[in-house]
């Protein structure tokens, strides 16, 4: 099945916060190679200003994928994961994500262009901390081949 | 953003490279980005699943790369101080099953902002001789 235009404007979420840990910031900026220790022992994040450790630059896409997947299943959007090519990804912060936030993600269908057999899918996720105020947007746009 | 760590913009000038690395990349680092992002698409380490669906063999994740890239980026900016950065997947890297590649980012200054005190890094990787990200640009304010 083809991919739906008309699911443009749709929105899921928000979904149960993601809680951020430093474990987890720690294993993501091992997997990056992101050398600071900022993103690694709290002292250092606390001295260079942070209340704690901070995130590598991309580890939203950790939080923005979960909500995405769900634009991804949705029977109504019509996406075949198995034709899937990333295609571009932005992130723009409003701060750092830090260990301890509580992460609440929105993710809308922002745009579907389609041509030549690809559907381009634009999705949109806005992560909130926990007191609403805004962290970071995390635009993606998927590749879906239509071909048989 | 840490005011405390951000880089200085006085002496910043365009076309000036702020950082570069060497990024190697085996199996081994695919798989610990797909348990790290939690993006299991087979793609990444399955060959068999890979060639099934038109790709020559094990590609690397487009936001491994991208995240690379980034670190790269960091380096200069320090960390936490990246407020936005894009990227456009324009060429996969195959990864072989044994063995590692090498592929090279290089961040360069490519506009500053004088009113704002930003500069727009524009981060290169090339692999295999051609560049494997577009419009690469990540926005970092400066002291």
């Amino acid at each position: 099945m083809p991919v739906n235009p008309e699911a443009v404007g749709r929105s899921y979420g928000p979904f149960e916060p993601y809680e951020v840990t430093r474990v987890k910031i720690r294993e993501f900026a091992d997997a990056v190679d992101a050398m600071s220790g900022a993103h690694r022992d709290a002292a250092v994040a606390r001295a260079e200003g942070y209340e704690d450790v901070v995130a590598p630059t991309t580890f939203a896409v950790v939080i923005a994928q979960q909500a995405e997947f769900h634009v991804v299943v949705d029977p109504e959007v019509g996406v075949d994961f198995s034709k899937v090519v990333h295609a571009d990804e932005r992130f723009t912060y409003a701060r750092p994500i830090l260990a301890g936030d509580m992460i609440s993600t929105t993710v809308h269908i922002e745009k579907i262009t389609q041509r030549a057999g690809i559907s381009m899918v634009t999705t949109r996720a806005e992560l909130a901390d926990a007191d609403g105020d805004p962290v970071a947007t995390v635009t993606s746009t998927l590749a879906v081949r239509e071909d048989a | 953003m840490s005011d405390n760590t951000l880089p200085s913009y006085d002496g910043l000038e365009v076309g000036a490279v702020v950082a570069t690395r060497e990024v190697v990349i085996s199996r081994d680092t695919l798989v610990r980005y797909a348990g790290a992002s939690g993006d299991f698409n087979p793609i990444h380490y399955n060959d068999a699943f890979a060639q099934s669906v038109g790709l020559p063999g094990v590609i690397a994740h487009g936001m491994f790369t991208m995240g690379a890239a980034a670190s790269v980026v960091e380096e200069w900016a320090g960390a936490g101080n990246v407020q936005d950065f894009q990227a456009r997947f324009t060429r996969p890297i195959e990864v072989p099953a044994m063995g590692e590649v090498v592929a090279t980012v290089t961040a360069t200054v490519g506009a500053l902002d004088d009113e704002m005190r930003t500069a727009r890094v524009d981060v290169s990787v090339e692999f295999d001789g051609a560049k494997v990200l577009g419009k690469a640009q990540a926005l970092v304010p400066c002291a």
